[in-house]
């Protein structure tokens, strides 16, 4: 049995680590609720792009003079993976999830004989990754000291991933991140960015829309931005996911925390009890003696 | 006078959304003004200003790396960077200057350099048009 001051103390130290896990909880709700106006703010230029983008690649397709990025490079050899991962932990399972499922995918791809190239964005990817594909890691990217993800992060890391694949380092590109369905809840997703997969148009291109330049010129300038902006949405649901997650975990440490003293505190009064009887009883039956 | 939809765009957020008269634009083959009921229409921008016309007050803002798309619903411009006049002081323009000369700097071949000369020379002029 531990002594009441080893009880004390130990009430006193789960006391202290609820009051950070309260304290980080409640940091997380206020950067989730500005992480997830940014995702929102972001979605109506993602949308468009997307339509448009969608809109010329159906009508380019099967086109002999589709761009690259399109068209892909008809090999199916070598793998890019984008993983983008939080840069901090004590989120639960965000980060592990996706790095779960980018290396069953990249065990898949190894098994099937294709080669396989890593690039990390955050550090929690890169460190999960290194023991295992410290190899196969082409790059990684942090994001220590980025407050708030901006368009230009996104755009400098898509011209560095068009660049690669320009120079024909790569033949697929598959994106890693954590979709944002709710606060309790986040999808580690699968995306292929490259070659550029889009979704059937929702709607037939108005049939006597005119281009200028011709609809590949303008393909060939939106491509690479539309990368940049599929990398940015990726990046901001992760933001918000991220503190979703870290908001929730840091709301069972909490209670953990709280159930802990509540059992700790009932041993101590139990044994402060235990030894105070102890004590009369020695008092009473030393009275008697005499 | 008939107006229509106008809307700009950023990745960031949504800058602007507003019934417009007219809406003049840098495309990249040449400016061209916008009215309602004009023809479905595509086209890249270059660096340049955006003019808007609504309710007889005119506006002015500072657009990089955009398109334009015209159709049925109304113009929406999306652009990389939207700059309002107002908002848009010395720092901002020596930044754009800045990142057309970075551009510039590491483009290799002649094609890209060209290209980047330009924008270069594009962003000069509007920031002069706005200074």
């Amino acid at each position: 049995m531990a002594s009441l001051k080893e009880l004390k103390n130990r009430i006193a130290s789960v006391k202290a680590t609820q009051k950070i896990t309260k304290a980080m909880q409640m940091v997380a709700a206020a950067k989730l609720r500005r992480a997830q106006e940014a995702a929102v703010a972001a979605r109506p230029y993602a949308h468009r792009l997307g339509a448009v983008v969608a809109n010329l690649a159906s009508a380019m397709a099967g086109r002999d003079d589709a761009p690259l990025l399109l068209a892909g490079t008809g090999r199916d050899e070598v793998h890019l993976l984008v993983v983008c991962t939080a840069e901090r932990g004590l989120c639960g399972g965000f980060n592990s999830s996706i790095v779960r499922l980018a290396r069953e995918h990249a065990a898949s791809l190894l098994a099937a004989g294709k080669t396989v190239k890593i690039l990390t964005v955050g550090k929690k990817g890169a460190d999960a990754l290194k023991r295992e594909h410290g190899n196969r890691m082409i790059d990684r990217v942090e994001l220590r000291g980025v407050k708030t993800v901006g368009f230009d992060i996104a755009v400098d890391l898509g011209k560095r991933i068009v660049d690669l694949y320009e120079a024909g380092e790569f033949d697929v590109c598959t994106l890693f991140y954590s979709e944002f369905k709710s606060v309790i809840q986040q999808i580690p997703t699968a995306k292929q960015l490259l070659p550029v997969k889009v979704d059937a148009p929702a709607a037939a291109l108005e049939t006597d829309y005119e281009f200028e330049p011709d609809e590949a010129e303008i393909l060939e300038t939106m491509l690479p931005r539309y990368i940049s902006v599929t990398l940015f949405s990726a990046l901001l649901e992760n933001a918000a996911g991220e503190m979703g997650a870290k908001m929730t975990a840091m709301d069972n440490a909490t209670r953990n925390a709280g159930e802990m003293i509540d059992r700790l505190s009932i041993t101590y009064n139990r044994t402060r009890q235990a030894k105070i009887t102890t004590e009369l009883v020695e008092i009473i039956s030393g009275a008697e003696a005499l | 006078m008939a107006t229509f939809k106008f809307e700009l765009v950023s990745p960031e957020r949504l800058i602007l959304s507003i019934d417009a008269d007219q809406v003049d634009l840098p495309g990249s083959e040449g400016d061209f003004g916008v009215l309602a009921g004009h023809a479905p229409f595509l086209t890249t921008l270059k660096t340049g200003i955006v003019t808007v016309k609504a309710g007889g007050v005119s506006s002015r803002i500072y657009v990089r790396g955009g398109f334009a798309d015209v159709n049925a619903s109304g113009l929406s411009v999306l652009a990389e960077k939207a700059v309002p006049e107002a908002e848009f002081d010395p720092a901002v323009a020596a930044s754009e200057v800045a990142a057309a000369e970075a551009v510039l700097a590491e483009a290799k071949s002649e094609e890209a350099k060209d290209r980047a000369i330009a924008a270069l020379d594009q962003a000069k002029t509007a920031i002069a048009a706005l200074a």
